[in-house]
C-alpha cells in the first residue's frame, strides 16, 4: 500500500509517496537523502536519527513514514543559518566534541530540544536529557561542554538582542 | 502490510476487525518488533488521529488520560504532576528524552512486559481503562488488563481509549520507584509503586502496593499492603511490611537480576516508596490545615 503524504521538512513542502512498513528515517535518507540522520541500532536505543516531529525529539526509525502527513519534521540538514553554523555546531568544532561524528547530528538535534524547553540547563540536565544518544568515541565529557558554552552564548545573544 | 489512521473510534473499530490488524500508538515496541521479524501485522491501525486517545482531561478531581497520550505530555501537564507525581515519575523513567516523546500509558500496558514501568503507578492508583470493541465499550481495572508477559485480556478487536484516574483525595498520594543497573536508558530489575491516603492526624487509612518485575505481571500485593493502614508508617511497621512483600514476591532469575537480589529489592523499594507517598500525603495534610 502506498500512502501520499505531505509533509514540511526543514520548512520546505514535500509530497512523497511511501509504503506502509518504510519508517521516516528511511524516507529522508532514501527518499531525500537527506543523509545526516543516521541509523545506528534502527531500534531506539542510540539516538543517531533523532529528529525533531512537531518540535518533539523522537527517533526516526521508530517512526513510520506515513505517520508524519501533515506534521512538521526538522534535521540536521535544517540546523545551520545559510552562512553561518548554529551555536551548538560552532562549540561542538570549537571543543572537538566529535570524533567519529556518527553520533553528532542526532546529538546537535537532541541538544537543540533540550535548549529550547531549558535554555540553562545544568551539567546533570545535559547528561540525562542525552542519554539516549549514545557516542563511543569521546566519553561525552567535551559534548556535555560544548552543549554548556552553547546554552551561555545563546542566552547571551538574546540578552543583547 | 497496510497503514490506516483513522479519525474516529468507530472507524477504528471498523479496521481492527481485519485480519492480522495491529494497534499502534507510539511504536516504541511494535515498530523494533516488527524490524526484528518478531511481529508482522497485516494492517497496522495509528490510533493517534482519534481525539479520545491524544487528550489528557480533568473533571472535578478526576483526570482522564488519553491511551496514546505521550510520556513528554504527561511529565509537562502541571495539574497531573501534582495530583499524581507516582504515575508521572513512574513513567519518565521509561527511555530516553526520545522515548518519552512517543511513548505511551496504553502502549505500556499492551506490550505487557512483567517489568512494564508505568503500569505499578497506575495499578496502586486504581486506575480503570475505557476499552472499546466490537462488543461495545467496557470499563476494567487496570490490574486486569495483563494477563501474562506479552498478553492482555484485551479481546479481538478492542483497543484502550483511555484510563481514569479516581478522585483525588486531600490526604492521600503516590510513588513509584525502580532499580536499574544504570541510571537510564535500562529496565527494571524490580519496581514498586504505592498509594497511601492518610487520616488528618497522618495515621494510614488505606494503602495499595504494586510490584514491578518480580512476578509473570505486575503484582498488586495487598497482603503486604495491610500492615500499613492504622500506622504512621513507624520503623516496626515497615519491617512488618518488607517481611510481607518479600513473601509476596516471584520473580524468575535472568541476566537482570537473581531471584534473591530481585526479592530483597523489591522490599526496600517498596519500604522507601511508601515513605515517599507518605511524606507527600503528609505535606498535603498540612497544607489543608
Amino acid at each position: 500500500m502506498k500512502h501520499h503524504i505531505s509533509v514540511l521538512i526543514n520548512e520546505q513542502k514535500h509530497e512523497l509517496l511511501c509504503n506502509s512498513a518504510e519508517t521516516l528515517l528511511d524516507m529522508l535518507r532514501n527518499q531525500l537523502r537527506l543523509t545526516g540522520s543516521k541509523e545506528g541500532c534502527a531500534s531506539g536505543d542510540c539516538g543517531a536519527c533523532s529528529v525533531l516531529l512537531d518540535k518533539r525529539l523522537v527517533c526516526a526509525c521508530l517512526v513510520l513514514a506515513a505517520e508524519t502527513d501533515g506534521k512538521q519534521v526538522e534535521t540536521i540538514e535544517g540546523m545551520a543559518g545559510a552562512d553561518k553554523l548554529h551555536p551548538l555546531q560552532q562549540k561542538f568544532l570549537e571543543h572537538a566534541a566529535l570524533q567519529c561524528g556518527i553520533c553528532t547530528p542526532g546529538i546537535l538535534i537532541a541538544a537543540k530540544a533540550l535548549l529550547a524547553r531549558n535554555p540553562n540547563p545544568t551539567a546533570t540536565e545535559v547528561r540525562y536529557w542525552l542519554a539516549g544518544n549514545l557516542c563511543r568515541c569521546t566519553g561525552y565529557d567535551k559534548i556535555i561542554q560544548a552543549v554548556l558554552e552553547a546554552a551561555a552564548e545563546m542566552a547571551s545573544v538574546q540578552e543583547q538582542a | 502490510m497496510d497503514y490506516y489512521s483513522p479519525t474516529s473510534i468507530a472507524d477504528a473499530i471498523r479496521l481492527l476487525s481485519s485480519p492480522g490488524a495491529c494497534v499502534l500508538a507510539g511504536g516504541t515496541d511494535l515498530i523494533p518488533q516488527m524490524q526484528a521479524g518478531r511481529r508482522d501485522p497485516a494492517l497496522i491501525i495509528d490510533i493517534k488521529k482519534i481525539p479520545q486517545t491524544r487528550t489528557i482531561s480533568q473533571h472535578a478531581n478526576r483526570f482522564s488520560i488519553g491511551a496514546a497520550v505521550t510520556g513528554a505530555e504527561l511529565s509537562e501537564h502541571p495539574q497531573l504532576h501534582a495530583c499524581w507525581p507516582g504515575i508521572v515519575e513512574a513513567f519518565d523513567l521509561i527511555g530516553s528524552s526520545q522515548i518519552q516523546g512517543r511513548a505511551t500509558p496504553g502502549g505500556n500496558f499492551c506490550n505487557a512486559s512483567p517489568a512494564a514501568d508505568s503500569v505499578p503507578a497506575f495499578i496502586a492508583a486504581n486506575a480503570t481503562c475505557r476499552i472499546v470493541g466490537p462488543q461495545g465499550e467496557r470499563e476494567c481495572p487496570v490490574e486486569q488488563i495483563i494477563v501474562s508477559p506479552g498478553k492482555t485480556c484485551l479481546q479481538a478487536g478492542e483497543f484502550i481509549v483511555s484510563f481514569m484516574l479516581p478522585e483525588t483525595l486531600p490526604y492521600s498520594a503516590d510513588a513509584y520507584l525502580r532499580m536499574t543497573p544504570r541510571t537510564e536508558m535500562d529496565i527494571a530489575i524490580t519496581g514498586a509503586a504505592v498509594r497511601l491516603t492518610l487520616d488528618k492526624a497522618g495515621v494510614c487509612q488505606t494503602a495499595r502496593v504494586v510490584l514491578g518485575a518480580v512476578g509473570p505481571t505486575p503484582l498488586l500485593a495487598e497482603a503486604a499492603a495491610k500492615h500499613l493502614p492504622g500506622s504512621r508508617l513507624e520503623k516496626k511497621t515497615l519491617q512488618l511490611f518488607e517481611e510481607a512483600v518479600r513473601e509476596q514476591c516471584r520473580p524468575i532469575n535472568d541476566k537482570r537480576g537473581t531471584i534473591e537480589y530481585r526479592t530483597a529489592v523489591a522490599a526496600v523499594l517498596a519500604r522507601r516508596s511508601a515513605l515517599i507517598a507518605y511524606e507527600r500525603a503528609l505535606a498535603r495534610t498540612e497544607v489543608q490545615q
